[in-house]
């Protein structure tokens, strides 16, 4: 460990050992992993997309029913996850900078925070979940929905209508959740290995690409709690 | 592993923008008052305008994480702006030319 | 270095030769070897999925269900497109080909990430396993399309193991495609400006980006359909408020432009073969690439010409027809340029470029026909007709696999150092394009007469035309058959190949056949321009070259 901090502040003249035979230079192998990752991101966009393609479409459907549902959600569980995930945002933000400074411990220390933040959020999630199966509001045989069309109190709401708002419901944060688990996962290792000293100013790149993976993470949430917490509470 | 690699070119690693604890926190800042803000407006009926704010609110918010929090602002790289870009782009069309069908169908 | 120092190819250190044993390449990250693991695996799932169609072309022989029933012919129609579409079309020239030439086309020593192109290829070979394991529990009846509610809510087959499957080789198809953008774009070689890239790298970055932003669509689309079978859920299901169209709208989205990640990559074989054998510039260059990258986008414009008659609104209906025009656009301006880049060229008729004639022709058979289809009216009339099973496979059969024999040839010699005999391969060319024709050219008129497609049983006046299409898969399979004879043949006693044989333009011929593990010696550094063919000169006649120098 002590030597690898040294030869971040030594100019290097040696090549850096984490250069790959294949790249030319340092700032090629960075340049290439930094679109990679972008490159991956983008991927995901498209692939959380087909969701939220589907949820376009449904809600412009059955709007009624939509706005029913969304009801049912708490709004406090939402917002409190999604600032449990911007503070977490913040400590990715500070774990990079840590890395870029040399500073080991530090990055440890707040990746082990994102990953406790990260473990909050599907805590919360996990609540949620449980009410869920005990109002009998999870899609499937034992599916039950009573209630009316919010700006039509006098409407009933389609049980079929609701449940596909559930079914959608369980697959967009479902699949959030699965994201957040393998972001929780890939942060655990990284922590490890920060903390033994594998990286420095010279090499973090596993450090920035987590941190852009996560904050991606957090943008598809930021993104959900409006769409199925806050918008349709009163039409 | 270095064996093929020319060191002669080896250049140091270019000059990576380090963010500041204080813009950080600021922008972290404005994150949760934008998220206490859209929360709020909830409550309130604005009719059409709920939907309005709310995705104002939340692209507001998605932005300044991808400007200062995933360093795009500060990035020389143009390439990343343009797979951003692309990845919106596509969004776009898949989200339009499928609702195009459902908003125009003559039939429910 | 065309003429570089002789080495006796037996000593000299090859990519083939650095390693020996399971290990080395199971364990490898040089995209060479990686390529050779994906030929080796793309070649068999062609022949599975060969397999079925033959059995479907044998059923067909006579109107009457007698060599299988419905139930089983479903299945074959099912497997041979599942198949055939994600684990070879999709994958075989990219990932063969591609994987092998592109790092050496722009002067790298590997693809960006050599560990993801391997984890790409144990996916592909994870999705593949459980393609077969699928087969062998009895197979899926859904069609290649999966077409919800059926594949959700009435068939007892295995959808969930094939769905996952074919996310599974997604993934692996999508990292392929990331690679490839990353190396393109970080990769190159000083003075190989994005103006004298070869046209085979941008059709391979074209194709890229509709890997990498198409496919996820698909996956997150199978991911709702297993759920949906596994926990009864309505989103695809309208007895439960779901709607199919929504199904096809999110499927289509990348199964249309899925075509394009076939045919892109084809076109680039096409049009290095094209100038290699016309001794020519290509013509006009830009409009070329400009061409790929428009087809690539305008692709994702056009998919629900797949949906005229399933019941989508008329209006959206136009607009997609208007836009599935489009694209006729760039596909013209590729078709064109060839024909331009062969015009008055000292054209020479070795193997590859016979593949390249029937490709052009066939192509645009192909690409005509899919102008039928893009007009609503004829929609209607022909909508799963057998015209539109012939307009696909003289797209992705006649188009694609074309292409991928032609470039397989051309770049043996560069692949496995050894020449294969031109004389057969000459005539393996003639039985595929013969074959292939009689087979499909038949199709589309029994398509216009009304014989609608996936059934295993047809009216007795369909059977004249029925018969001569069976023949020719006979012939066609002859065809395919015979370069897996030769090819392997010429691995052990095919003549040593110099490293340029075509005395082609391109970095890839200026390293030795076979090339070293790292491509480059030293990095090489461009100062020429794409298909500099005026001054390279004539083809060397093969029997005159000095073997191994």
């Amino acid at each position: 460990m002590a030597t690898n901090e040294a030869a971040a502040i030594v100019p290097h003249e040696e090549p850096n050992p984490a250069l790959l035979h294949h790249f030319v230079t340092e700032e090629q192998q960075k340049n290439a992993a930094s679109l990679g990752m972008w490159l991956f991101l983008a991927q995901e966009v498209m692939f959380f997309g087909g969701m939220f393609c589907a949820y376009l479409v449904y809600r412009y459907k059955y709007f009624g029913d939509f706005g029913s549902a969304s009801q049912t959600l708490n709004i406090w569980y939402g917002a409190i996850n999604t600032a449990v995930l911007l503070c977490s945002s913040l400590t990715v933000v500070l774990a990079v900078r840590a890395a870029q400074l040399n500073k080991r411990k530090a990055l440890t220390m707040w990746l082990v925070f994102t990953i406790l933040l990260g473990l909050v959020f599907l805590g919360v999630k996990g609540i949620e979940y449980k009410e869920k199966f005990e109002n009998h509001h999870v899609p499937g045989p034992s599916f039950a929905y009573h209630g009316t069309v919010p700006s039509h109190p006098d409407q009933q709401v389609n049980p079929r209508h609701a449940e596909i708002y559930f079914s959608l419901y369980f697959a967009m944060t479902g699949m959030h959740a699965l994201h957040m688990i393998i972001g929780v996962g890939l942060f655990g290792t990284l922590a490890v290995w920060a903390w033994r000293g594998k990286y420095s100013a010279n090499y973090y790149t596993p450090i920035e690409n987590a941190g852009l993976y996560w904050h991606f993470v957090d943008i598809v949430w930021i993104y959900l709690f409006p769409l199925l917490y806050l918008i349709d509470r009163h039409r | 592993m270095t064996e093929h690699s020319n060191a002669s070119q080896n250049t140091a690693t270019p000059h990576e923008h380090i963010s500041s604890i204080g813009s950080s926190v600021a922008i972290w800042i404005v994150l949760l008052i934008c998220t206490a803000l859209t929360a709020g407006v909830a409550f309130i009926d604005l009719g059409p305008l709920n939907t309005i704010v709310a995705l104002t609110i939340a692209t507001f918010k998605a932005i300044l994480v991808v400007l200062f929090f995933m360093h795009v602002k500060y990035t020389h790289e143009k390439l990343t702006g343009l797979v951003i870009v692309s990845a919106i782009f596509f969004l776009f069309l898949l989200l339009t030319l499928s609702m195009a069908d459902y908003t125009t169908r003559l039939w429910h | 270095m065309a003429t570089a120092v002789p080495v006796d190819v037996t000593e000299r250190e090859t990519y083939l030769n650095s390693g020996y044993g399971i290990k080395s390449w199971l364990l490898t990250r040089d995209h060479k070897r990686i390529a050779i693991l994906y030929l080796l695996s793309v070649t068999l799932f062609f022949f599975i999925g060969g397999f079925f169609a033959l059995l479907i072309r044998l059923e067909l022989l006579t109107p009457a269900g007698d060599l299988v029933q419905s139930d089983t012919y479903n299945k074959l129609f099912t497997m041979h497109g599942q198949v055939m579409v994600f684990f070879f079309l999709i994958p075989a020239v990219p990932a063969v080909l591609g994987n092998f030439l592109i790092p050496i086309m722009i002067g790298a020593r590997d693809l960006a990430f050599p560990r993801i192109n391997l984890l790409s290829w144990y996916l592909y070979i994870a999705g593949g396993l459980l393609m077969v394991y699928t087969i062998l529990a009895g197979g899926v009846d859904t069609g290649w399309t999966f077409y919800t509610p059926l594949s959700t809510e009435f068939l007892k087959t295995d959808v969930i193991t094939a769905a996952i499957a074919i996310f599974i080789a997604g993934f692996s198809s999508i990292l392929t495609g990331l690679n490839f953008i990353v190396t393109i774009h970080r990769m190159r070689a000083p003075g190989m400006t994005w103006d004298r890239l070869p046209l085979f790298v941008w059709s391979h970055y074209a194709t890229s980006i509709i890997q990498v932003l198409g496919t996820p669509v698909v996956a997150i689309t199978l991911v709702l359909v297993a759920l949906e079978r596994l926990l009864h859920l309505g989103i695809f299901n309208p007895a439960l408020g779901g709607d199919p169209l929504l199904f096809q709208h999110l499927f289509w989205f990348y199964s249309h432009p899925a075509v394009y990640i076939m045919i892109l990559p084809g076109m680039g074989i096409v049009s290095e073969i094209v100038c290699c054998f016309s001794r020519k510039r290509i013509f006009g260059y830009k409009a070329m690439a400009l061409a790929v990258l428009a087809i690539a986008v305008l692709g994702f414009l056009v998919w629900a010409h797949h949906m005229f008659v399933a019941g989508i609104s008329v209006y959206s209906a136009l607009v997609f027809s208007l836009l599935s025009y489009f694209v006729a656009v760039p596909s013209a301006v590729k078709v064109f340029n060839w024909t331009s880049t062969m015009y008055k060229g000292s054209i020479t008729y070795q193997t590859p470029m016979l593949y390249a004639f029937g490709f052009i022709g066939l192509f645009t058979i192909g690409g005509l026909t899919g102008l039928f289809l893009a007009c609503l009216g004829i929609d209607v009339h022909v909508t799963d007709t057998y015209f539109v099973v012939a307009h696909f496979h003289y797209v992705m059969v006649g188009g694609m696999v074309l292409a991928y024999l032609a470039g397989l040839h051309f770049w043996w010699p560069k692949i496995t150092g050894r020449m294969y005999p031109e004389g057969w391969g000459k005539l393996a060319a003639l039985i595929v394009f013969i074959g292939f024709n009689l087979t499909f050219f038949p199709q589309f008129i029994l398509g216009y007469m009304g014989m609608p497609r996936r059934y295993h049983a047809y009216p007795a006046e369909f059977q004249v035309l029925n018969v001569l299409s069976t023949a020719g898969a006979t012939i066609l399979a002859v065809g395919y058959l015979l370069p897996m004879v030769y090819f392997v043949w010429s691995i052990r006693y095919g003549k040593p190949a110099p490293a340029n044989p075509w005395n082609a333009a391109g970095l890839e011929w200026q390293v030795p056949s076979p090339p070293p593990t790292s491509n480059f010696e030293e990095q090489p550094i461009v100062t020429w321009e794409a298909y500099n063919y005026e001054e390279l000169g004539e083809i060397p006649d093969q029997q005159e070259v000095p073997v191994g120098h």
